[in-house]
């Protein structure tokens, strides 16, 4: 089964399923959603048997296919996992079809848009009523919708899965232009300027990586294969402009600090769904940027550059926690709150021992599960009461006791508390920090404190205390999770609690590709005990 | 009395030429005795089928690698792929150019003696069939860019360049409806060009000053010539500098190079838009065939003195273009600062002395071409009474009224903005690679950072026509006739296949890059 070309067949398999989705007809939205869901559940089944028949211990690239594409500037279709880019393509996998199923109504009215002025009519969230809201996202093709949701999965999957430069490149950029759409056509109030702004911000990166990626391909010897790449030796000077290249493109990604501003915008005006995945998948490409191109690549030049990256990553976790305490919108909240957790990857990876690495690595896959949770949870709220403002809320968990309950989970799970999956990254970060660095790491946990108040206050101002009068009247507010929310908020607790107690299988998958990477960067230190790890947890 | 010694002539190598050239006159007799209401027929297909006949010419000619008719056409790699180039562009130009079904008439003014603005010419305007002149006159022009690439000394170059130039300049003024601003581009198109084509003609004489001075070889303007004076002239350098500073000013006038730049938005805003599509692509691909030759045949061994210079040029050219399009508001002045830029990035793959540069610039005129004439076509589309709605504010919502051509627009824009998977993005790559592996790596800093400029005014018009209401003057989309619908798709596609699969046409390009002298 390890012949299967998983990679190259889990890249395309989306795209194929975006055309089908596209062209059915406009009138039947139901079945688009339908073959939608299927569709990435297929795609998740494929992931599971990938997951299976990894060899963990065995080579750092598995599943390695290459096919020829343009010879003369020896560009090649290479795919290849290794443990890290596996666990993101599950990542992935999981998420789509749980936001398909979150955003099954997202695309029918504006019922997905965080608007103010939504509030007047009775916001029918649940059954997608055209609702004609002021400033919500007028009425749009369905089917497109889904499909963009697909394609965004294919360039999403290939962008993790590709080996060879320029093909990661053109995922890299291509991954735009879907969600340009989605958070542009189908986004809430202010979509327009949030999609212009994460586009060009985006795009600015990822032409400063452009110019880095034809740097490398000369001083390579006009190739664009990664193993082959890692070889070459490179000139300090040239090293370190070329890290900056593919840096900059990758810490505006992720983003960190002060290159964030695009995020709490995009995030703010997506469709929950979307911000979703933006937050949980798309941004962990710059932070998978930095482990799979930047260290392996630039060894001297990261280390050279490492006193800055913890600088930035230092800043972003202080600062952007400060902001989200100060957010009266939720999903800006949201989004900022996920800038002070980029900071802790950041942390992690450029501490450059391997047990930071490996809690940065784990913290990209919980990060992904909590803020996914958190994101598709607060655009449930948001879809009920029409506002993504705080104070529209206010004693929330008297209407909608079981929502609360998932949204303080959900809450919980963000601030890292033990017994949550990533109590466990962050703590393995912490630790692997302090070893080598203990400045950065007391700092660092600054973070955590500060996590507490904005998670604990939002949660607070939201669904507990007095209920809000004027909330009591919006009558969707009376309706608590229905069936569908709940399949898809269960998966994603269960999978939170379960790493948070046993992450033994993502770290044994993780633990050897991290080592690689630091051995790259020639930093080499025993891996932690899985007891440790275990020892975290509790 | 010697006898008169003839040069020897392969006019199989030069048929092309021949065929073009041919029927532009044969086009002019046409005028004179068929029939009015045949003509439009008659001269549409003689075009077509001469561009056609032509371009078989060429794939014929494929192998060839020869100078005939005395050293004045050199017909190798770069001339038969760039003649290639211009005659599939042509084609689908003169597709946008016969179009009569999406306004009455077609594009063309009927009769262009008559007073812009007077009551006649209100009548001309509501559906008299356009003046037929416009085929003999696109087909001279094509004859000329086809010389124009192959010229291989400066004497014959400039005698092209005139041959494609007046024909454009008269095309310029044929515009139906707005003719006072397409008269007005067309004044400033012929003085701004006929002044360059004196600067250009001033160099072509200085050059030939210059290799005066070599002993035991007679003085010329054949490349090879000048070639060899460049290497080992003992006549001052300041000759040279100077006649290839005047031989570069008429031809980056053409191509539209910062600061030889100012005609461009006025005439691609005025001249009739087929004609505009023409211009953007086959005098683009004309125009930097012709540098390439000058800069890499003629004066190769003086690169050391140019580079900075056009190098610089280079930098202005992409940053004027870059900056000003994000201030415009009007969609054929936009697609000209676009195309004033691309200019730019076209010198910077000129400017690397390699075979990948040379392969790179032709790669990258090819591609844009057919994307730019897409998008023309696309402009030609959107309209309403009063003709072409050409204002950006027009365009709001037209990605609901008319979801397909806004979404095919969409696409273009993705690709002049060099996003992955469209001929833009392979385009970016094949210029900038070379200069980057020939220590030109300012000018790719240049160039990626004015990407990052230009990329704004694009994603402009995607929000215009997707992300905002259509508004009570959204004009609607003409429903294409066969014509401009076959040149759309093609441009369409080919900018698809080129994004994905550039293989084939990037070896074509690379065995072709090789010049003879």
């Amino acid at each position: 089964m390890s012949d299967f070309p998983f990679l190259s067949v889990l890249t395309v398999a989306p795209l194929v399923g975006a055309l089908v989705v596209a062209f059915l007809p406009r009138r039947r939205p139901e079945l688009a959603k339908q073959v939608a869901l299927g569709w990435s559940l297929l795609v998740l089944a494929l992931s599971v048997v990938m997951w299976v028949s990894f060899q963990v211990g065995g080579d750092r690239l598995q599943f390695r296919e290459s096919y020829p594409w343009i010879p003369a500037w020896g560009v090649r279709f290479t795919f290849a996992a290794d443990g890290i880019a596996l666990v993101m393509l599950m990542l992935i996998a999981v998420l789509v079809p749980l936001v398909i199923l979150a955003s099954w109504h997202d695309a029918d009215g504006g019922s997905g848009a965080s608007t103010v002025s939504g509030r007047g009519p009775g916001a029918d969230a649940e059954e997608g009523a055209a609702r004609a809201g002021a400033l919500a996202s007028p009425k749009r093709s369905v089917p497109v919708y889904f499909a963009l949701l697909l394609v965004l999965e294919c360039t999403m999957i290939g962008v993790f899965a590709a080996a060879d430069v320029f093909l990661f490149y053109v995922f890299f950029e291509v991954m735009l232009v879907p969600m340009y759409f989605l958070i542009g056509s189908y986004g809430g109030h202010q979509r327009q300027y949030a999609a212009v702004k994460f586009f060009l911000y985006s795009l600015v990166g990822g032409l400063f990586m452009l110019a880095a990626v034809i740097g490398l391909w000369v001083v390579g010897g006009k190739t664009f294969d990664w193993q082959t790449l890692t070889q070459v030796d490179i000139s300090t000077g040239t090293e370190r402009w070329l890290f900056l290249g593919f840096f900059l493109a990758f810490a505006i990604k992720a983003p960190f600090f002060p290159f964030h501003t695009w995020l709490p915008d995009a995030g703010g005006a997506a469709p929950a769904g979307a911000a979703a995945l933006l937050v949980g998948v798309l941004d962990k490409v710059g932070t998978f940027g930095i482990l799979r191109y930047c260290l392996p690549l630039f060894p001297e030049a990261s280390k050279w550059f490492a006193p800055w990256a913890l600088a930035l990553g230092l800043i972003g976790i202080i600062y952007a926690a400060l902001l989200a305490v100060g957010q009266s919108d939720l999903k800006r909240l949201v989004s900022y709150t996920s800038i002070a957790h980029f900071g802790f990857i950041g942390v992690g990876i450029f501490a450059f021992t391997t047990q930071a690495g490996t809690g940065a690595v784990l913290y990209m896959v919980n990060h992904g599960l909590a803020t996914g949770l958190l994101f598709l949870v607060v655009g449930m709220l948001i879809a009920r009461r029409g506002s993504a403002l705080i104070k529209d809320f206010g004693g929330a968990g008297k209407l909608v006791p079981l929502l609360a309950g998932v949204l303080f989970f959900a809450g919980l799970a963000s601030l890292a508390l033990p017994g949550t999956a990533p109590f466990v990254s962050e703590f393995l970060v912490l630790i692997g920090t302090f070893t080598v660095n203990k400045p950065v790491a007391v700092i660092a946990t600054l973070g955590i404190i500060l996590a507490a108040a904005y998670v604990l206050w939002m949660v607070q101002r939201t669904t507990q205390g007095t209920l809000n009068p004027e909330l009591a009247t919006v009558e969707a507010m009376h309706r608590d999770l229905s069936l569908r929310e709940k399949v898809v908020v269960a998966p994603l607790i269960a999978l939170i609690v379960l790493l948070g107690f046993y992450p033994k299988p993502v770290t044994d998958v993780i633990n050897p590709a991290v080592q690689a990477t630091m051995q790259d960067v020639g930093k080499t230190d025993p891996a932690p005990e899985v007891g440790s790890v275990q020892e975290a947890s509790r | 009395m010697t006898e008169l010694k003839l040069p020897s002539i392969d006019y199989a190598a030069l048929s092309p030429i021949l065929i073009m050239l041919g029927v532009a006159l044969l086009g002019v007799l046409v005028e004179a005795f068929v029939p009015r209401r045949h003509r439009h027929l008659t001269q549409l297909s003689l075009a077509l089928v001469a561009v056609l006949g032509a371009l078989a010419m060429v794939v014929f000619n494929a192998g060839e690698r020869l100078v005939t008719i005395g050293g004045a056409i050199a017909v190798d790699g770069p001339t038969l792929f760039l003649q290639g180039a211009i005659l599939v562009l042509a084609a689908m130009a003169l597709l946008l150019i016969g179009e009569r079904s999406v306004e009455r008439g077609g594009a063309f003014v009927a009769h262009a003696a008559v007073t812009a603005e007077s009551a006649d010419d209100r009548r001309q305007a509501e559906g008299s069939n356009g003046a037929t002149e416009v085929y003999p006159l696109t087909t001279f022009a094509i004859g000329g860019m086809l010389i124009f690439v192959a010229a291989n000394d400066l004497l014959t170059m400039f005698i092209a360049l005139e041959v494609f130039s007046l024909p454009l300049y008269l095309l310029c003024a044929l515009a139906r409806r707005r003719r006072l601003l397409s008269q007005e581009a067309a004044m400033k198109y012929f003085l701004l060009g006929a002044y360059a084509s004196a600067f250009f003609l001033f160099g072509v004489a200085l050059v030939y000053g210059f290799t005066a001075g070599m002993p035991g070889r007679a003085a010329g303007v054949d490349f090879a010539t000048v070639h060899a004076a460049v290497k080992d002239s003992p006549a001052s350098p300041v000759l040279l500098f100077a006649g290839m500073a005047l031989l570069a000013i008429g031809l980056l006038f053409k191509a539209a190079a910062a600061p030889f730049h100012v005609w461009t938005p006025d005439v691609y805003q005025g001249a009739p838009t087929p004609v505009t599509a023409f211009m953007a692509a086959c005098t683009k691909v004309a125009a930097f065939g012709a540098l390439l030759r000058v800069f890499h045949v003629a004066f190769a061994d003086a690169a050391w003195d140019f580079t900075p210079i056009l190098g610089a040029v280079a930098v202005l050219t992409m940053l004027v273009g870059a900056v000003l399009a994000v201030t415009q508001t009007d969609i054929k002045r936009l697609l000209a600062y676009s195309s004033i830029a691309n200019a730019g990035y076209l010198l910077v793959g000129v400017l690397a002395p390699t075979g990948e540069g040379v392969a790179g610039t032709m790669f990258y005129l090819a591609a844009y071409g057919f994307s730019v004439l897409a998008a023309f076509a696309v402009v030609t589309l959107v309209r309403d009474a009063d003709g072409e709605a050409t204002h950006l504010s027009r365009w709001a919502g037209l990605g609901r009224r008319s979801p397909f051509y806004a979404g095919v627009f969409t696409f273009i824009l993705l690709a002049f903005a060099g996003i992955p998977l469209t001929s833009g993005f392979m385009s970016k790559f094949a210029v900038f690679g070379p200069a980057l592996e020939s220590g030109q790596a300012w000018l790719v800093v240049a160039g990626v950072l004015t990407s990052m400029v230009l990329a704004f005014p694009y994603l402009r018009v995607v929000v215009m026509m997707w992300l905002s209401e259509p508004g009570d003057t959204t004009p609607t989309v003409a429903v294409p006739g066969g014509l401009t619908a076959t040149a759309l798709m093609i441009g369409v596609v080919a900018t698809l296949v080129l994004g994905v699969l550039p293989a084939p046409l990037l070896d074509l390009a690379t065995d072709a890059a090789v010049f003879v002298r």
